[in-house]
């Protein structure tokens, strides 16, 4: 924790956990979907469910969806603002067991393509979020560096093609962590980075032959 | 391996024997950890300052929160012409600090310090300090660097959040933070600074988290008053020269025994305390079941 932390973020009230951390939450999904979603299923677990009106959990859970940031003025505004965008959305409660965090979201997105996404995050405290399945993988992802999502074929060599594509172009990894259901299927790696990472390196990495896709997820703390 | 805990006493030793203000010291640190410049930390603190003031004047103006439940304190207390029992500058924190609770739950712009629940006693503090003072934005800057640094040591030690410690954590907490800050504002020395801090958590132990409906409104409001003022009554025994039996650090780790022992009830859930009083409950299941 660093000063900034302590005295920060700055944002729109009432709650870090129900209001900030669900702008956040939202922010990545619509990172991991690529683009700002079309449709939005949006079903809340615990308090999530419980308290999400009075903390205005549904308006800041879509004004992240929108690319909106934590102090955004318009959130309370996000319902009305994303149905003139022409943006469906739904919120449900859903019980996704006693073992899932109790600030937990499940967003079933769609873009405007058809390409579709399911992702469950949590709010974990003090704004800070993560996000812990992308379509039934398990997968960790804090918001806290920018992040390389890049979903793979589980073949040897993988993670040595990857980073010193970075390496490369003088990417500096904070951490990288790959996630698998099981062995030689598909793998999800996750790849924290000291500083942002430019289209032209998303498309190597992307054109390597075991990538299947990237997507640059930015920081959202 | 073990990490060293951060330690208040240890910085106030650093600081002492390099004979320069805690608040220097505290400020260096920072540029350190953040990898800047120290005047690029105090343009944060600006911006940050900025915005609390802002949301001074939110509150002030009346607002009623998302849920309706709260809303208008501040503005009844701005506006109020009696016989004031406090001095103007706990008046005034006490009421800035409401009015950037109710910002807050009106959905406003705030700065969480240390979160949002406990927005309103730094900014509360700090402005009223500032009005009867005057004293320059610099002086507000460097004031939130050493609260936020004291932040750190609290957060490392124990908690900042309501969940983990109650609110003792949260709103007890900013008042420490606070507490600190006006000591070297003042003037203080760096010791003093340590005393406040203690002085804080001796008279605020044992506050629990029990937010009606879970909503961060009913008790945290008006415990962002109460907090604001005991950050000034803390500061104020520190500045006398009166000092503390416990140091700052041990009455930190107090704080966070006693946020351990805290049942789950007591911590944020909304299962206990004034959570659950027969009108709490009668509110939130209208609120919620319509
Ligand atoms: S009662 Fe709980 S929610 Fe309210 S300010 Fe205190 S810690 Fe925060």
């Amino acid at each position: 924790m660093n000063l900034i932390d302590v005295i920060g973020p700055i944002m729109i009230g009432p709650s870090s956990s129900h209001t900030a951390g669900a702008v956040r939450l939202g922010l990545l999904a619509t990172a991991i979907l690529g683009e700002t979603p079309k449709k939005a299923q949006i079903f809340l677990h615990g308090s999530f469910a419980e308290t999400y009106k009075g903390h205005g959990t549904d308006m800041a859970l879509l004004a992240g969806l929108m690319g909106w940031l934590t102090d955004d003025v318009r959130i309370p505004n996000a319902p009305e603002i994303a149905a003139e965008t022409g943006m469906e959305f739904s919120f449900e409660p859903i019980d996704l067991g006693e073992m899932t965090h109790p600030n937990t979201v499940y967003f079933k997105i769609e873009a405007a393509d058809g390409k579709k996404c399911e992702i469950i995050g949590s709010s974990i405290g003090g704004g800070q979020v993560q996000i812990t399945q992308i379509d039934g993988f398990p997968v960790e992802i804090t918001g806290r560096l920018p992040a390389l999502l890049v979903p793979h074929k589980d073949v040897p060599g993988v993670i040595a093609l990857v980073s010193s594509k970075l390496a490369a172009a003088g990417i500096n990894i904070a951490s990288m962590r790959v996630f698998r259901t099981d062995k030689g299927g598909t793998a999800f790696m996750v790849i924290e980075c000291d500083q942002n990472i430019q289209g032209v390196l998303l498309n190597e990495i992307e054109a390597l032959e075991p990538v299947i896709t990237v997507k640059f997820i930015a920081s959202v703390l | 391996m073990k990490k060293e805990k951060l330690s208040l006493e240890k910085w106030i030793k650093d600081a002492d024997a390099r004979n320069i203000t805690l608040a220097e010291f505290c400020l260096e640190e920072s540029a350190k950890e953040l990898n800047t410049a120290n005047i690029a930390v105090m343009a944060k603190m600006k911006e940050v300052l900025e915005v609390m003031h802002a949301s001074i004047e939110t509150g002030l103006s009346g607002v009623k929160s998302h849920s309706g439940l709260t809303g208008g304190d501040s503005k009844i207390l701005a506006e109020y012409k009696g016989n004031a029992l406090l001095g103007k500058i706990c008046y005034d924190a006490m009421t800035y600090a409401i009015a950037v609770g109710e910002a807050n739950a009106s959905m406003g712009r705030i700065v969480a310090a240390p979160t949002a629940g406990a927005s309103g006693v730094l900014p509360g503090v700090l402005f009223a300090l500032k009005k009867h003072h005057e004293f320059s934005d610099i002086d507000l800057e460097s004031g939130l660097v050493v609260a936020g640094s004291i932040g750190k040591v609290i957060g490392n030690r124990a908690s900042l959040a309501g969940a983990t410690g109650g609110c003792q954590a949260e709103c007890g907490s900013a008042a420490a933070m606070a507490a600190g800050a006006v000591v070297s504002m003042m003037g203080g020395t760096n010791k003093q600074v340590g005393t406040a801090v203690a002085i804080v958590f001796k008279n605020i132990l044992g506050l629990v988290c029990d937010p009606v409906a879970g909503l961060v409104e009913v008790p945290c409001i008006k415990r962002n008053g109460s907090c604001a003022v005991q950050a000034l009554v803390a500061a104020q025994m520190a500045l006398a020269g009166v000092e503390s039996f416990i140091p700052a650090d041990e009455a930190i780790d107090a704080m966070k025994r006693v946020g351990d022992q805290l049942p789950c009830a007591l911590r944020e859930t909304a299962g206990g305390g004034m959570a659950t009083s027969p009108t709490a409950l009668e509110w939130a299941e209208k609120y919620f079941g319509k």
